[in-house]
């Protein structure tokens, strides 16, 4: 067993081309899965609010409802999928199991009519399918390439899989315009289901893609099966790293808060709204494979401090002196430049950490605790905006991400393998 | 590792064959021929009702029904209201999934446009045609969790002054200032003096009717014996002025379901209507004695009507239909 720091450059000499190579193809290929599931996914999310209006006539409440079924359920059964994979040692299947799973929901979406209940339902498998896949999916990721390149091979994916969401809203209109819908206001139920039926095949083809090319990690036989009170033992040998995706997921408010701002700042016409997101996404896309490569190079911990230093810019920047297009430009690439140095690379510095028997458990930990601290930081933004208004709080939150710097170096400076 | 490509091969044939399939068997569906459009309608005739057709071959169609004739319009709109001589038409803008409002002269000519942000929701003009108030929901607003928020826009026809989103006004909550990011606005009915409004707010898991004032640039929540009103949605006041339709929470909880309801605004007094199945629209006044709302059906709609003193019962007013208004 080698001892990994997490702040080890790549081993140098090595050339550009061989890295890439090295990488492997079983990344490129959960980077596949991820491109084409993500258009599936993303072409229902497009259509969706559309569909539950326009063709459905539910009311907001309604949505509400179905929404509010799948916020919370997640981020148990993420252990849950983690813990599974580790156990059986088939984080392939489990993976596998979630991306079926959603697959399938694109048909009950046809299937659910009008029903608000059956549609929650609907969409909770297709979230759970989220949830069980996600952890086992980036265990792969950590197996399958080695662990000097792993922020590399993470930022490869996280781009690839920018790129299925990027793609998907434009499917959705193209089969939306194709199927005649030329005006939205005659867009019928069989317009939508023909974007569902669509989404399914996308869907379908991402888990043959998983079924065909993706290679389970084989484990030696010296790796012992994990026993439930060693995931006991997993948190309490890796509380500095989970304690560390906690500090991320408190200082990021959310984007929604981020575009809110900006739109009132600069008076943006509202229409402009869905396309800030594209902005991040954009960045995010362009930025996720070079920012993976500079982790390999100069370490992961000094480029996560590096993006929390952006998001406080991007806070600060809200009611700062620079105003117009530059600011709008500026903050976005920032928050894409945020989400590139952080997402993937927590990741790539995690997994290595991790004991191989249990590392789709850990990530799912991992993952679960950032998900958890930002769906409360969210609400505690929300709060001091009430009590202070937005400029207030929003230093505040620019401070919370300066202190995430500090937080973060004292929890994972030196940090080694609990083994 | 051949196999495996040529098995992929097969897989994306297969699949684009019953993507592709359906994509040209719904278009082919859609295409039917569409109802040929009726001239010379407006909305100064007398004893008609307007509404959005949900029938086939003219759906999305605004419709205009008297004595039992059922007229299609060339217009189409997603939402539709019409009082006074004016109509609102929040309809798509382009090929892409934004939307615009359409002020409409009496001969539904479009006077102007402004670009919307969000689903079309509610739609509504002021008794004399002078002021127009619509709603959106809005998905962007990840605040609330990639929730639905609605923000509601009010244009004034006479000076061409529009408020882009009452969550600019100044909100009392009773007494009190308040302010929240999570404000949602919808479902505005106007009052007869072009500047107050009556409108839907939520904020904090609160759905409260509150009390708007354009040139204060207020909103108040409303209040009987000291207890503000809340858990009711959608306000529709009636041509005299005196009671407010709106869809009210069944038992206090919105999970239950919508009773269609008219508060009494000299007393406070609710009277639920006979209409007992969740009602989830903001009715229309088709008399001062009679309200007319959509309930779903299939892949449309009907208006119903049903006496707003809550006696009577339910009876469908226009098949295949939305979004009605009385002219």
């Amino acid at each position: 067993m080698y001892l990994s720091t997490i702040d080890r450059p790549a081993a140098s000499g090595a050339t550009s081309g061989r890295r890439w190579t090295a990488i492997g193809v079983n990344v490129v290929a959960l980077g596949t899965v991820s491109l084409v599931t993500d258009v599936s996914s993303e072409m229902v999310t497009a259509v969706l609010p559309v569909y539950l209006v326009v063709g459905l006539s539910l009311g907001p409440l309604a949505y509400g409802v179905i929404d509010g079924v799948y916020t919370g359920a997640t981020a148990a059964l993420r252990l849950v999928g983690g813990w599974l994979a580790d156990r059986t040692r088939r984080r392939k299947t489990v993976a596998g199991f979630g991306y079926a799973l959603s697959a399938l929901a694109k048909l009950g979406l046809l299937a659910a009519g009008p029903h608000a209940g059956v549609l929650g339902a609907v969409i909770a498998a297709d979230r759970t399918g989220k949830g069980l896949r996600t952890a086992p999916r980036d265990a792969l990721i950590t197996l399958s390439a080695p662990a000097p390149l792993l922020g590399r091979a993470f930022g490869v994916h996280r781009a690839m899989d920018s790129i299925g969401a990027f793609l998907g809203p434009l499917v959705a209109l193209g089969v939306l315009a194709a199927t005649g819908a030329s005006t939205f206001t005659a867009v019928t139920r069989q317009s939508f289901d023909a974007v569902f039926v669509v989404s399914f095949c996308v869907a379908a083809l991402g888990v043959l893609v998983l079924a065909l090319f993706v290679k389970e990690h084989r484990e030696p036989h010296a790796v012992a099966r994990p026993k439930l009170r060693e995931a006991g033992v997993l948190l309490r040998g890796n509380g500095r790293l989970v304690g560390a995706a906690v500090v991320l997921g408190t200082v990021t408010i959310g984007d929604g808060f981020v575009y809110l701002l900006l739109q009132r700042r600069e008076e943006l016409a509202v229409g402009w709204f869905p396309l800030l997101a594209v902005g991040t996404n954009l960045a995010y896309l362009l930025l996720a494979g070079p920012v993976g490569v500079l982790a390999d190079r100069v370490g992961r911990l000094p480029v996560i401090l590096s993006g929390y230093a952006c998001l406080a810019l991007v806070y600060l920047l809200l009611f700062g002196p620079l105003g117009g297009t530059p600011l709008v430009v500026l903050v976005l690439a920032l928050n894409g430049l945020f989400y590139a140095s952080t997402d993937g690379v927590l990741m790539a510095l995690a997994g290595p950490l991790l004991p191989e028997n249990l590392r789709t458990t850990g990530l799912a930990l991992v993952q679960t605790g950032q998900a958890l601290a930002y769906l409360v930081s969210s609400v505690l933004f929300g709060l001091a905006w009430t009590a202070w208004g937005p400029a207030p709080a929003s230093r505040v939150a620019a401070l919370a991400a300066l202190l995430g710097i500090g937080a973060t170096f004292a929890l994972l400076k030196g940090v080694r393998r609990a083994d | 590792m051949r196999t495996k490509l040529l098995v992929l091969l097969a897989a994306v044939v297969l699949l684009a064959g019953v993507g592709i399939g359906y994509v040209r068997y719904v278009a082919s569906r859609a295409a039917a021929s569409d109802a040929p459009a009726v001239q010379g309608v407006s909305l100064g005739a007398q004893d008609t009702v307007a509404a959005v057709s949900t029938a086939p071959g003219e759906r999305g169609r605004v419709v205009f029904v008297h004595d039992g004739r059922r007229d299609v319009s060339a217009l189409s709109c997603t939402r539709f209201y019409a009082a006074g001589g004016a109509g609102v038409c929040l309809r798509p803008d382009g090929p892409l999934a934004t939307y615009q409002v359409a002020r409409l002269t009496s001969t539904l000519d479009v006077a102007e446009t402004i670009p919307l942000v969000g689903v079309p929701n509610r739609a509504r003009v002021s008794a004399d045609g002078k002021l127009l108030a619509w709603t959106v929901f809005v998905t962007g607003d990840s605040y609330n969790n990639g929730r639905f928020s609605t923000r509601v826009g009010i244009l004034d026809a006479r000076t061409g002054d529009v408020v882009a989103t009452l969550e600019d006004f100044a909100v009392f909550v009773g007494d009190r200032a308040y302010q929240a990011a999570d404000l949602n606005f919808w479902g505005v009915t106007f009052l007869p003096d072009d500047n107050r409004f009556y409108a839907t707010m939520s904020t904090k898991g609160h759905r409260y009717l509150v009390a708007g004032d354009i040139r204060a640039q207020t909103v108040r929540t409303v209040a009987y014996g000291g207890r503000t009103l809340e858990n009711v949605e959608c306000p529709s006041l009636s041509p005299d002025g005196t009671r407010l339709a709106f869809k009210a929470a069944v038992g206090g909880d919105p999970a239950r379901g919508w009773r269609l309801s008219v508060l009494d605004l000299a007393t406070g007094a609710v009277t639920p209507t006979a209409e007992t199945r969740s009602v989830d629209d903001q009715a229309a006044w088709i008399s001062t004695t009679t309200l007319a709302y959509a309930i779903p059906r299939g892949q449309g709609s009907d208006v119903w009507a049903v006496d707003a003193d809550g006696g009577g019962r339910a009876r469908v007013l226009i098949p295949d239909a939305a979004s009605p208004a009385a002219l």
